[in-house]
């Protein structure tokens, strides 16, 4: 095994440069599927709790399908799927963002559903009495406790969502994954996976204390 | 002000109110004192529609809340339903408050988001009911920083910021130790002395008889009796006498 770049630092630069090209396609999967999947996941929520039967038994298949099948089976499908089925070619980045809002919205339906259930039934009554809408109660009195309840659950998941963008490389998304992987070949060194080994920590490292702080914010129990 | 009718209310199979009347007047005290499962919160439940009935009529002044027609029971259109909820109170056992406001918050946010209050009048009006129960300095506090009796308080000040008509309260003292509770019914006797019209399901017989100006026993979903808390603390039937004699220890 050769060392290539981790004894000459100007190669060493280039090298992070081209990757810092894939942290930003991976952190454009992230952020874009963070924004799709939690509101769509709080649809599924409510789908979900429905008490029409119409509605949250396809809910129930819908996670039940997304939970239960391998997230890279489901990118690989819905790549060769929407290439035939779509008059036009969707681009790879599209169908990778596609692809995990769909599977994250399930994860993050369970969460919330789980966070909703938990607010006491109280609550709803105290709304109630004192005048507010079912909107109202759900937005200023739901809401807040549900976001509570939930935050260390949907930190989990924002952690795996940023490794989970890795899969993007099985459709050939340059994202950082797939840098890797080319330098490697490229270079017959695997000094670019130590790299990217020390990029990902790097975001999950900001994403970790960013909802670290988050959650300090929200828990008016520690205030 | 408030009329109840031959209210009925079934769970299931299990009917836990049969036939139920109360008329309660402009001013008056009236408590609701019955055995555990006896059907009485279930009923104060049902006059500010926590609870659908079955059978009956409801009317807060001159709206009809539901009434019978041809046979079937008919609840008001929305508009009428906000309008005799914006009239009512309520107490609960368990308080209720929301754990993610401050105590001044708690009390301005429905006069704010529901009555448009101007914010600024709003927490006026916050403070003042705060002071009145005894609880100025707590504003800023986070309902997990009260006692019990504290958040009862507080938990009345929020129903009064909303300006009812009449108030509501649903074993308000039922969570509490007795040194607690008695601070809280020292808030509900000040209200009452104030005149405001107060249905209370309770099981502080002293309260009761103290303080209400009308005394309703009830038991298995029904009426045993209705009086003056002195015609009913005195009562002759049995039934009554067994209740208050247990219920006093």
């Amino acid at each position: 095994m050769s060392i290539k770049y981790f004894n000459d630092p100007a190669r060493l630069w280039g090298l992070t440069k081209i990757m810092l090209g894939g942290v930003q396609v991976t952190l454009g999967i992230f952020v874009l599927t963070l924004i799709l999947s939690i509101p769509l996941g709080m649809l599924v929520a409510l789908g979900r709790m429905s008490k029409r039967k119409a509605l949250s038994t396809p809910v129930s298949f819908y996670i039940y399908i997304m939970r239960g099948t391998p997230l890279m089976l489901q990118v690989l499908f819905f790549w060769f799927f929407l290439s035939q089925s779509l008059p036009f070619k969707p681009s790879r980045f599209a169908v990778v963002v596609f692809s995990f809002a769909l599977n994250y919205a399930a994860y993050f339906a369970e969460i919330f559903r789980g966070g909703i259930q938990a607010v006491p039934v109280g609550q709803r009554e105290a709304g109630q009495v004192l005048g507010y809408t079912r909107v109202q109660t759900f937005f200023r009195i739901i809401v807040p406790q549900v976001v509570r309840n939930v935050l260390p659950a949907v930190t989990n998941e924002i952690i795996t969502l940023v490794k989970d963008t890795a899969l993007g490389s099985i459709i050939a998304v340059v994202e950082l994954m797939s840098i890797a992987k080319k330098q490697v070949s490229n270079s017959t060194s695997i000094e670019p996976y130590v790299v990217a080994i020390l990029l990902y920590l790097l975001l999950n490292g900001i994403a970790e204390r960013l909802c670290k702080t988050a959650e300090r914010k929200m828990d008016y129990l520690r205030r | 002000m408030l009329n109840a009718e031959n209210v009925r209310k079934r769970f299931a199979a299990n009917e836990v109110l049969r036939g139920i009347s109360l008329n309660v007047e402009k001013g008056e005290v009236v408590s609701l004192i019955g055995p555990s499962g006896s059907g009485k919160s279930t009923f104060l439940r049902c006059l500010n529609r926590l609870e659908t009935i079955d059978e009956g009529t409801i009317t807060l002044d001159d709206d009809v809340m539901c009434e019978m027609r041809g046979g079937a029971l008919h609840y008001a259109d929305s508009k009428t339903l906000r309008r005799i909820t914006l009239k009512m109170g309520m107490v609960f056992q368990s308080f209720n408050l929301f754990p993610h406001m401050t105590v001044l918050r708690n009390l301005t946010d429905a006069p704010v988001a529901v009555r448009r209050l101007p914010r600024s009048q709003a927490e006026e009006k916050a403070r003042m009911l705060l002071a009145k129960v005894g609880l100025a300095d707590k504003a800023d506090s986070y309902p997990h920083q009260l006692s019990g009796g504290q958040s009862q308080r507080v938990a009345i000040a929020r129903a009064l910021c909303m300006d009812p008509e009449i108030m509501c309260f649903d074993e308000p003292t039922s969570a509490l130790d007795p040194e607690l509770t008695q601070e809280v019914l020292n808030v509900m006797q000040d209200l009452a002395k104030e005149k405001m019209t107060m249905v209370v399901v309770t099981h502080e017989m002293r309260f009761a008889r103290n303080v209400s100006d009308r005394v309703v026993l009830i038991e298995n979903g029904g009426i045993v009796e209705e009086g003056t808390a002195e015609q009913v603390f005195t009562s002759q039937n049995p039934r009554t006498r067994q209740f208050i004699g247990e219920a006093q220890g």
